[in-house]
């Protein structure tokens, strides 16, 4: 064999295995969600669905937990939406080329690289002890507002920037003031990008467990909460809870919680790539 | 004129799509010869150039039919092996290409993807090389440099050398001075006039003067169509097409 | 509006305030030299002993497991996509991949418990229930989108002319790959790695279902180990009283965690921004 002859053996070679590097995660992914929906499905019934958790696995349900996720969700929400979309604003708007806007832009990319478990340790101290909120879902919304503020930031930003020149001037030329024109030209223009990103954003929070861990929130809740300052537990924890109890029926309810977690997760981020589809779609500048 | 023919095109057709980008060319190119392709951008010249070291092959979308033969045989048949057919065909872009590595990994690059490890070979070789492509004096003694600290002419002349190291017959040269200062641009030219003494050199350029100073012959492409091929002197003095004489005299283009 | 972004500066002062007030008070009580260099890490038990390093041990092993599974599949995934696949294959392949990182890290260690462990006790039997094997391949499979995507990113960002210069030569599309395109994008593939370091150090949940709960220096991933992240959750489950030594220690725990990632983070800003304008 020449050595030709051994570069195009070695060139056909990495073909085949960069075929299965690329679907081994696929594949992954595939038999895992094949094992849980197996292992799980059966045990979604509308009892499960609304029975409060229980000693006895067969009795235990999420009702605590989805509620307590969907309460996180919209607290989150209403907290992190508007500061993030108004950091990005800020950030991209009005602010100038200088020191303070560079150490800016550096802090934020290092918040969205500390670790979850750390913004747990920053909303414990305080969240729960300084401002006295316990393990609440206040004090688990604003642990999580703070975890994902810098991702709907950084989005909102790429969304402004995507809005071109030409629509700001246009606003200019007419003799609106720059708040006029970013309330009325450039955040209705960039608003599916912004949307998108904060649901990303969510779906990043939704998934979390071990800030609230961390910030107390408990895996056996006897009630719903009512109120946000009442103390709760989330699909996530209630999942890791039964995971790491020894006995076979808890792991089918783990499994069975899965599913409806990754049934959130999934419809959020199909959500967010719908809108941004339907985003690039709509305009083509 | 007893020379023997060494780059053919027989009823070459390529597409981009459903873009007709090369219309039915033929010709015949001389051993040991430089030819110029002009035209105005957008003519096919530069696609026409990389048929013949099959480049085209990487853009998608692209198709070629017809013949394209190097010493009578057609390249685009099945059992043509692309990597080979570069080691016979070398190539200079437009703009200096270096690789991010040292002077001496850039010329012996060629080599060692071949196989050959042996140093004394690596070294003999560079060292011919770069003096053919006249740059021996200016880099020897520091060939384990980078050859992105070379200056844009320096770094034309590096990829000529890396391209002469695997020995090739043919040197096809896209616009290889467009992105030169004039003093890089006559370096470059002056070498283009001696390479031919050993191979068959096929340059893309936009400018005339140059195609006037260094070619044998000289090619017209206009819309995809070889317009005119004569010696260049012939070409430039007396051209047979309106279309030829119109760009040569700088009416478009 | 500024006072928004100005609320970013307030959560990495508020970060480092309140891990350095909770841990200077750790250390007035256990010496820096003792929680550096002591080989044990037990402050929940009677004889109690404040050495970081199994944690740390725990946690490199667990992150070594995830890398050396993610590097080697999302950097051939980049080439592939790169200079093999087609066109269309690559845009419906790199958000495919992407999915991979939006599942919960709760639901990658119930995988790992349940499915990663029992298998591979079928192939090595001495394998324990809880290790930092299967989190580790969990957790590495969790971040070959951050690889392969980041690596993809910067090998397409090297300019076309230097991909036609080496097929010009007569280089097979491997050769191209791997002597030319990855060289020329390895500060972005470098930058991939180490936030994927960053993101594995720091990574909780599939670590604290699957790779157990006990603090033991070792490099062996066989068996159970404890990583600095299960720690602070092991305690925080627990009921240990506020402002106890053994709460303070979670304190002490996360900032060990945090300068880690804060030197990883800073590391790849670094390098980003050092070989950022190579090609301009």
């Amino acid at each position: 064999m020449t050595n030709s002859d051994i570069n195009r053996l070695k060139d056909k070679a990495f073909q085949f295995f960069g075929i299965f590097c690329t679907f081994i995660g696929l594949v992954v992914l595939a038999i895992f969600l094949f094992d849980i929906i197996l292992e799980g499905a059966a045990r979604i019934d509308w009892d499960f669905l609304t029975s409060l958790p229980s000693r006895r696995a067969s009795r235990a349900g999420i009702l605590t937990a989805w509620v307590g996720t969907l309460w996180i969700l919209v607290l989150t929400t209403i907290i992190a939406f508007p500061l993030g979309v108004a950091a990005g604003v800020y950030l991209e708007e009005y602010s100038t080329k200088n020191r303070l806007n560079n150490f800016l832009e550096i802090n934020i990319a290092n918040l969205a690289g500390v670790p979850s478990i750390i913004y747990g340790l920053l909303g414990l101290e305080i969240f729960v002890r300084q401002m006295r909120l316990g393990g609440s879902l206040l004090a688990g919304a604003l642990t999580l507002s703070l975890l994902i503020l810098p991702i709907i930031i950084v989005t909102t930003r790429e969304a402004i920037k995507a809005v071109p020149r030409s629509i700001r001037d246009g606003s200019f030329a007419l003799g609106a003031s720059k708040w006029q024109t970013v309330w009325n030209q450039v955040l209705p223009a960039s608003f599916g990008g912004i949307l998108t990103g904060i649901i990303l954003a969510l779906s990043r929070a939704v998934g979390e467990a071990a800030p609230l861990i961390v910030i107390g929130a408990l895996a056996y809740v006897p009630f719903t909460p009512s109120t946000p300052l009442d103390e709760f537990t989330v699909l996530p924890i209630q999942i890791f809870n039964w995971t790491s109890r020894p006995q076979e029926a808890f792991l089918t309810n783990a499994a069975a919680a899965i599913i409806i977690l990754l049934i959130i997760t999934f419809m959020l981020n199909g959500l967010a790539v719908y809108l941004r589809n339907k985003q690039q779609k709509k305009i083509k500048w | 004129m007893s020379k023997r023919i060494k780059l053919e095109a027989k009823d070459l057709n390529g597409y981009y799509g459903d873009f007709h980008a090369l219309k039915n060319i033929n010709i015949a190119m001389e051993e040991k010869a430089v030819t110029a392709f002009i035209g105005p951008s957008g003519c096919g010249k530069s696609t026409f150039l990389r048929t013949f070291n099959r480049m085209n092959d990487y853009i998608e979308g692209f198709r070629a039919e017809g013949e394209i033969l190097i010493d009578g045989k057609d390249i685009y048949r099945k059992d043509v092996r692309v990597d080979e057919l570069r080691k016979e065909v070398g190539m200079v872009f437009q703009k200096p290409n270096p690789f991010p590595k040292s002077i001496y990994e850039n010329v012996v690059y060629g080599l060692k993807i071949q196989g050959i490890k042996k140093k004394s070979v690596l070294e003999e070789a560079a060292e011919t090389s770069l003096r053919r492509a006249a740059l021996w004096e200016e880099v020897k003694d520091k060939l384990h440099k980078s050859a992105l600290a070379l200056s844009g002419g320096q770094q034309q002349r590096l990829c000529i050398a890396r391209a002469l190291a695997i020995s090739p017959s043919i040197l096809l040269m896209d616009e290889p001075a467009s992105a030169l200062d004039p003093i890089s641009t006559a370096k470059v030219e002056e070498l283009i006039y001696e390479l031919k003494n050993d191979y068959t050199i096929v340059i893309v350029t936009h400018n005339m003067q140059q195609a006037g100073r260094v070619s044998d012959y000289t090619a017209f492409f206009y819309m995809g169509e070889l317009v005119e091929f004569n010696k260049t002197k012939t070409m430039f003095t007396s051209p047979k097409d309106e279309r030829t004489q119109n760009y040569i005299t700088g009416r478009f283009g | 509006m500024w006072l928004s972004a100005v609320i970013t500066i307030l959560i990495t002062v508020g970060i480092i305030w309140v891990l350095l007030s909770e841990s200077i008070s750790f250390f007035q009580v256990v010496p820096l030299s003792d929680f550096l260099t002591e080989k044990e890490w037990t402050p929940l038990f009677a004889d109690k002993k404040f050495g970081i390093m199994p944690l740390v041990a725990g946690t490199l092993l667990t992150t070594a497991v995830a890398i050396a599974v993610a590097l080697p599949i999302g950097l051939t995934i980049a080439v592939y996509l790169n200079e093999y696949a087609h066109n269309r294959m690559k845009q419906y392949v790199k958000p495919l991949l992407e999915i991979l990182a939006t599942i919960p890290t709760v639901v990658y260690g119930f995988f790992a418990l349940t499915v990663v462990t029992p298998f591979l006790q079928t192939i090595i039997p001495s394998l324990a229930g809880f290790n930092a094997l299967s989190a580790g391949i969990v957790m590495g499979v969790m971040i070959i989108p951050m690889i392969s995507s980041l690596s993809e990113d910067a090998i397409s960002s090297v300019p076309r002319s230097l991909r036609e210069a080496a097929y010009g030569m007569g280089s097979t599309r491997l050769q191209t790959s791997f002597g030319v395109m990855v060289p020329a994008a390895s500060s972005g593939i470098v930058v991939s790695v180490i936030l994927a370091i960053s993101r594995a150090v720091g990574e909780t949940m599939i670590v604290a279902i699957a790779a157990g709960q006990q603090p033991r220096l070792t490099l062996n991933p066989l068996v159970p180990i404890e990583t600095i992240t299960t720690y602070i959750v092991q305690v925080s489950l627990g009921d240990v009283p506020q402002g106890s030594l053994e709460y303070k220690t979670i304190f002490a725990a996360g900032i060990t965690l945090f300068v880690f990632t804060f030197a990883l983070n800073n590391l790849s800003f670094w390098i980003k921004k050092k070989y950022q304008e190579k090609y301009d």
